[in-house]
């Protein structure tokens, strides 16, 4: 065993000690966090189309799950779990739209498992997750024309995107929907910045299970990141330090 | 019976886990052969989700084509060149045809494509001022225009002397190196704790948890 892959396991292993320890703390006393808008935004379109009787449409973007970027997508599902939750007992049941053949069939399973979990007795509608494309720009084109005349009020754009994610949140603006959106992706963050209302910057995607009552285990995960960012840092004003000093 | 098969779902996914993680970070030749194994699984199981894909992809438009529906156009000539691409991969004789269709077809739609989102993207960013004015819009939009400014070759004064040289190569190498690592470490710490998460089989996409 080599010395980094020591390192490396022992940095997992510490983060899932602390992710289990802030777990049994979040259940005795919950942690507080900070508003972020587009959290709130979200609590606020949901329980609008709930009442209005519009449609969510979640896009969960074009993340291999085979890879680390399908992280991104599996934040995207824990949220779709729970909105889809939400919104099932509207008249219109959610939407979720992918670009990965597996990531569709985790999302038909995620908005089933919602479904069932509100509404048992009435079947569910497989198509309701929809593969839309196989390549990023066919996925798009896919998905804004899957999404027309679906009466959709809210876009949850959650997950992998590259660049063709401007299409998809310009074209759901343009058509009155409050677009909500969040990437692992530096290049879809940036267009994301210019294209829509309420994006999430950098790993506030991965608050979206906390802020949206997803567990406790959601809330400590976040409070685990916190600590381990602050690890990192003094990791590098120390390593800062000791290059000065001329000892590393 | 549902929670023995929730149970199950969860036993292997987490043992899984364990050998895939262990196999990342222990150089053991039993754990690392045994990892290889379940990657090539995953890939085949990959593959045999791209077929149910390509069957969801197909009962969608045919749905839309069932009903009747204003763009039933669309799903139609999908579904034929979804089926000729398919027939042209099955026969050599065809071959041709399948690479005429991606290059004819496939190609040139997505650069087109492209090219409206580099206009979608002017127009969204002159927009941004209007939309939200606060700093960190300014900021974007200066930066933006700092390093387009440093970027081309400008009529008569070539580059411009020291946005072209100083300016821009300390915004992109030095600025925006840095934040980018910055989100990227965030992005990674997330991705850690999505990870534990999905370990502990606190979340469980596979079973609609």
């Amino acid at each position: 065993m080599n010395l980094t892959g020591l390192i490396g396991l022992g940095f997992v292993a510490f983060s899932a000690i602390c992710l289990a320890i802030f777990a049994v703390a979040q259940h005795r006393a919950p942690f507080t966090f900070r508003k972020i808008p587009a959290f709130s935004r979200i609590q606020h379109s949901v329980r609008l189309l709930v009442e209005n009787g519009s449609r969510l449409h979640f896009s969960l973007g074009n993340a291999s799950m085979l890879g680390t970027d399908g992280a991104s997508a599996l934040v995207g599902l824990a949220l779709l779990r729970r909105l889809g939750e939400i919104t099932s007992l509207g008249d219109r049941p959610p939407i979720a739209t992918t670009g990965n053949a597996v990531l569709n069939l985790l999302a038909q399973d995620t908005l089933r498992a919602a479904h069932n979990a509100v509404m048992p007795e009435d079947p569910f509608d497989m198509t309701n997750a929809r593969l839309t494309g196989f390549t990023p720009f066919s996925y798009a084109a896919g998905v804004m024309a899957s999404t027309q005349k679906e009466n959709i009020s809210s876009s949850v754009l959650i997950g992998n995107f590259g660049s063709e994610v401007g299409l998809l949140a310009e074209a759901a603006s343009s058509q009155g929907v409050t677009v909500i959106s969040a990437s692992d992706n530096l290049i879809a963050q940036a267009v994301l910045y210019v294209t829509s209302s309420d994006m999430l910057v950098g790993e506030e995607l991965f608050a979206a299970g906390a802020y949206n009552q997803a567990g406790s285990a959601h809330a400590a995960s976040l409070i685990v990141q916190d600590v381990l960012r602050w690890l990192i840092i003094l990791a590098l004003l120390a390593g800062a330090g000791l290059k000065l000093a001329g000892l590393l | 019976m549902k929670r023995i098969f929730a149970m199950g779902e969860a036993v292997i996914a987490i043992s899984v886990g364990v050998i895939v993680l262990l196999g990342y970070f222990i150089d053991i030749p039993a754990i690392s052969i045994f990892r290889i194994i379940l990657f090539k699984w995953a890939v085949i199981l990959a593959g045999v989700a791209v077929l149910i894909g390509m069957w969801n992809l197909f009962s969608n438009h045919l749905k839309k084509i069932r009903e009747w529906k204003p763009d039933s156009f669309y799903s139609f000539t999908l579904l034929f060149f979804m089926l000729l691409t398919i027939m042209a991969s099955f026969s050599p004789a065809l071959q041709p045809l399948q690479s005429g269709l991606l290059n004819g077809i496939m190609v040139p739609v997505e650069i087109s494509l492209l090219a409206v989102l580099s206009v979608t993207l002017l127009l969204a960013s002159l927009r941004l001022l209007q939309v939200r004015r606060d700093l960190a819009s300014i900021l974007f939009m200066a930066t933006t225009l700092l390093v387009l400014l440093g970027m081309g070759s400008w009529p008569y004064i070539g580059q411009l002397p020291i946005i072209s040289t100083w300016v821009r190569s300390f915004v992109t190498n030095v600025l925006a190196v840095g934040g980018a690592r910055g989100i990227l470490i965030g992005v990674a710490l997330g991705t850690l704790t999505t990870g534990l998460r999905i370990f502990f089989g606190v979340d469980r996409p596979y079973g609609g948890k």
